[in-house]
């Protein structure tokens, strides 16, 4: 037998939830415990590192420290508790962005408690995208929607930080509203999204989307399964 | 020029635009360039006046950090000293090095520093100590100085009768202080070398009411009546200070005291930077009174003297 | 640790050496609004008698504008005691203010200060 295939059996013990387990090592914590036999109906999406579904809170044995990471893209170390958060209570208050000037304070009036922040810096430290958490809370308590809107680019709101911060903010849904702003009033606007916004408006496009409507779900597989894909 | 590293703070970003800008523009004219920290937090507002929950003391030693890391790159050159406008800024970055002065303390922000060096965005150094913090009434008494400031003026202010109100927080504690806590006498000297006629204001030393402008106007506004009948009954045209909030609840809550006592008239509201810039002849942009940031428009006062 | 040694290790203050003298709640700006003055409090802590501040709302309408400090013969800074009754408070995850009262059109025009430093008394 080769070297490789004796690599891959090696097992690590991790502990789901408080249940042991023995699964191969260098599988992702989420294909661990699709081995382990769990089946996942939340806490899971794209599996690819993009939409934050599989928030996860590990500790290894031996060591003090809890540590974030997203499920699809942590590798399982020999003697992890692992424990997933599928779902961040969060508030999330209704603005309409028609009429939210870039103002100073338009982040203090639908989030206020943003003036809690201790700077204690705990959210970036949870942060698996290793963005600069408190860094943006800070530049919003200071309206520069800018630098929140720069510095939250790659957030994918998995709620890490919300979880952990100790006065109880909700820093992903503040950086929405910032990239949002940032869009409306900062970002060049696209041409070819306008033009084809006309498109739709003028229904260049109603009976086409009037057949899918109408198709039946066979019919929708196999216009799905053969449509075009872009070259990478 | 001087180049000092400078410490802007949340308010006098937003709702005190008009202190900063009239002040970096002083600044520059008197020949002081004030250098932003390349980053920077709340200072924390108040210094957390508990002895445990290091947590909370944390903010401003971090931006000391920060004048610290300014040094390191080369923005500036050994110089440890750090500016602020706003007087609550400049008290908590101070208290900062009061509070590390008990070892034990300074042990405790030293390991949760030392545990942040391996984290993206944290301080990868912890504070060795040594940063002043100074307010910017600080640098115009003692590296700019009335004469130099007096030389300056080219339309002086006269016939101008303007009252001084320090608020609590560059006064008190003692050890915190910029002045005699119960006489101070900074801003008076600022405005005679203005060329201004200062009128007394015997509460000049007293709170604003601070953060109960939140939830408890009403105290807010009793004590916005008391902070302004003095002045206003003794002539003054002017209520000139130096912290953000003071500002705030001496102008806009001026509403609320004028509902519970109907013999106060309206009187603007100044940070002493706006009456420099106009004194000290810079540009009318300078003067910060176009932003939309004044409960009472101090524009036809300054109309009416020939300012503006 | 009872409630007093509690005010007294989370202030830091010697309230024993406080002799009444009231110079303190004659100097607070706020006394007005208050209704256990500042001098009542002190020697309630030297009395180990926090239950009774508690019920009074002394130590929320403090401002933390340290006149008493300053002003203090015995260099009490009452103003720590203060923040000392309110954490005791607030670590029971008692907010005293709720955000969601505050309105909007006053969220426009707060300084951040305002609100930094009020939930930083107020809030847990």
């Amino acid at each position: 037998m080769s070297q490789e295939k004796k690599e891959e059996t090696k097992k690590v013990q991790i502990y789901i939830m408080g249940r042991e387990y023995q699964v191969p090592a260098g599988l992702t914590i989420m294909k661990a415990m699709e081995y382990a036999g769990y089946r996942f109906v939340r806490s899971c999406g794209c599996r690819g590192g993009f939409c934050g579904a599989c928030a996860t809170v590990y500790r290894v044995k031996g060591d003090y420290k809890l540590r974030m990471a997203l499920a699809c893209q942590e590798t399982v170390e020999d003697g992890m508790y692992i424990s997933q958060i599928p779902f961040t209570p969060a508030e999330k208050p209704i603005y309409d962005l028609e009429k939210l000037g870039p103002s100073a304070n338009v982040f203090l009036q639908y989030y206020p408690e943003i003036a809690k922040c201790v700077s204690c810096n705990t959210c970036t430290k949870a942060c698996p995208q290793d963005l600069e958490v408190m860094d943006y809370v800070q530049a919003a308590l200071r309206g520069d929607f800018e630098e929140v809107a720069s510095l939250s680019f790659d957030c994918i709101s998995c709620g890490l930080c919300a979880v952990r911060c100790p006065t109880e903010l909700v820093p992903y849904n503040i950086a929405l509203l910032a990239r949002r702003l940032y869009g409306k009033y900062v970002m060049p606007k696209a041409k070819h999204v306008e033009e084809r916004i006309k498109e739709i408006e003028s229904g260049k496009f109603n009976e086409e989307l009037q057949k899918l409507m109408e198709a039946s779900v066979d019919d929708l597989k196999e216009v799905y399964e053969t449509r075009e894909i872009e070259p990478e | 020029m001087i180049r000092l590293p400078y410490y802007p703070g949340c308010a006098v970003q937003t709702t005190a635009r008009n202190y900063s800008i009239s002040g970096v523009a002083i600044a520059e004219k008197l020949g002081i360039e004030l250098v932003e920290l390349p980053k920077w937090n709340c200072c924390g507002v108040f210094p957390f006046l508990a002895n445990d929950d290091i947590m909370r003391h944390l903010a401003p030693i971090r931006n000391l950090i920060h004048v610290q890391e300014m040094n390191e790159k080369g923005i500036v050159q050994n110089e440890n000293r750090v500016v602020t406008f706003c007087s609550m800024c400049y008290h908590t970055l101070k208290e900062a090095n009061l509070f590390l002065k008990d070892p034990e303390k300074k042990e405790k922000t030293d390991i949760f520093f030392e545990r942040e060096k391996e984290f993206v965005g944290g301080v990868k150094e912890g504070y060795k100590g040594g940063v002043e913090a100074l307010d910017f009434l600080e640098v115009l008494k003692d590296i700019v100085g009335y004469d130099k400031i007096a030389e300056e003026v080219k339309k002086p202010l006269k016939g101008l009768k303007v009252a001084p109100y320090y608020g609590c927080l560059v006064l008190r504690p003692r050890e915190i202080g910029i002045d005699d806590p119960e006489n101070p006498t900074i801003l008076e000297n600022i405005l005679e070398a203005l060329g201004a006629e200062v009128i007394d204001n015997p509460n000049r030393i007293q709170c604003c009411g601070s953060y109960h402008t939140v939830d408890r106007r009403d105290i807010v506004a009793e004590l916005t009546y008391d902070n302004l009948i003095y002045p206003v009954r003794s002539g003054a045209e002017v209520i000139v200070t130096c912290c953000p909030l003071c500002t705030f609840n001496l102008d806009f809550r001026q509403k609320d005291a004028g509902k519970l006592h109907r013999d106060l008239q309206e009187i603007p509201v100044m940070y002493y930077t706006q009456l420099m810039a106009i004194a000290l002849g810079l540009d009318k942009q300078f003067y910060g009174v176009d932003l939309g940031l004044h409960y009472v428009d101090p524009k036809p006062l300054l109309e009416a003297k020939n300012l503006y | 640790m009872n409630l007093a040694e509690k005010v007294r290790s989370i202030s830091g203050e010697d309230v024993l050496s406080c002799y009444q003298c009231g110079l303190c709640s004659g100097s607070c700006p706020v006394r007005f609004a208050m209704d256990l003055s500042p001098t009542q409090v002190v020697r309630l802590v030297q009395v180990g008698n926090i239950e009774k501040i508690f019920e009074s709302n002394t130590f929320w309408i403090c401002s933390t504008c340290f006149s008493c400090y300053a002003r203090c013969p015995r260099k009490i800074n009452i103003t720590k005691i203060m923040e000392a009754l309110r954490q005791i408070r607030l670590r029971r995850d008692q907010d005293k203010i709720a955000l969601s009262d505050i309105p909007k059109e006053e969220l426009k025009i707060l300084p951040p200060i305002a609100l930094v430093s009020n939930f930083r008394k107020t809030t847990a």
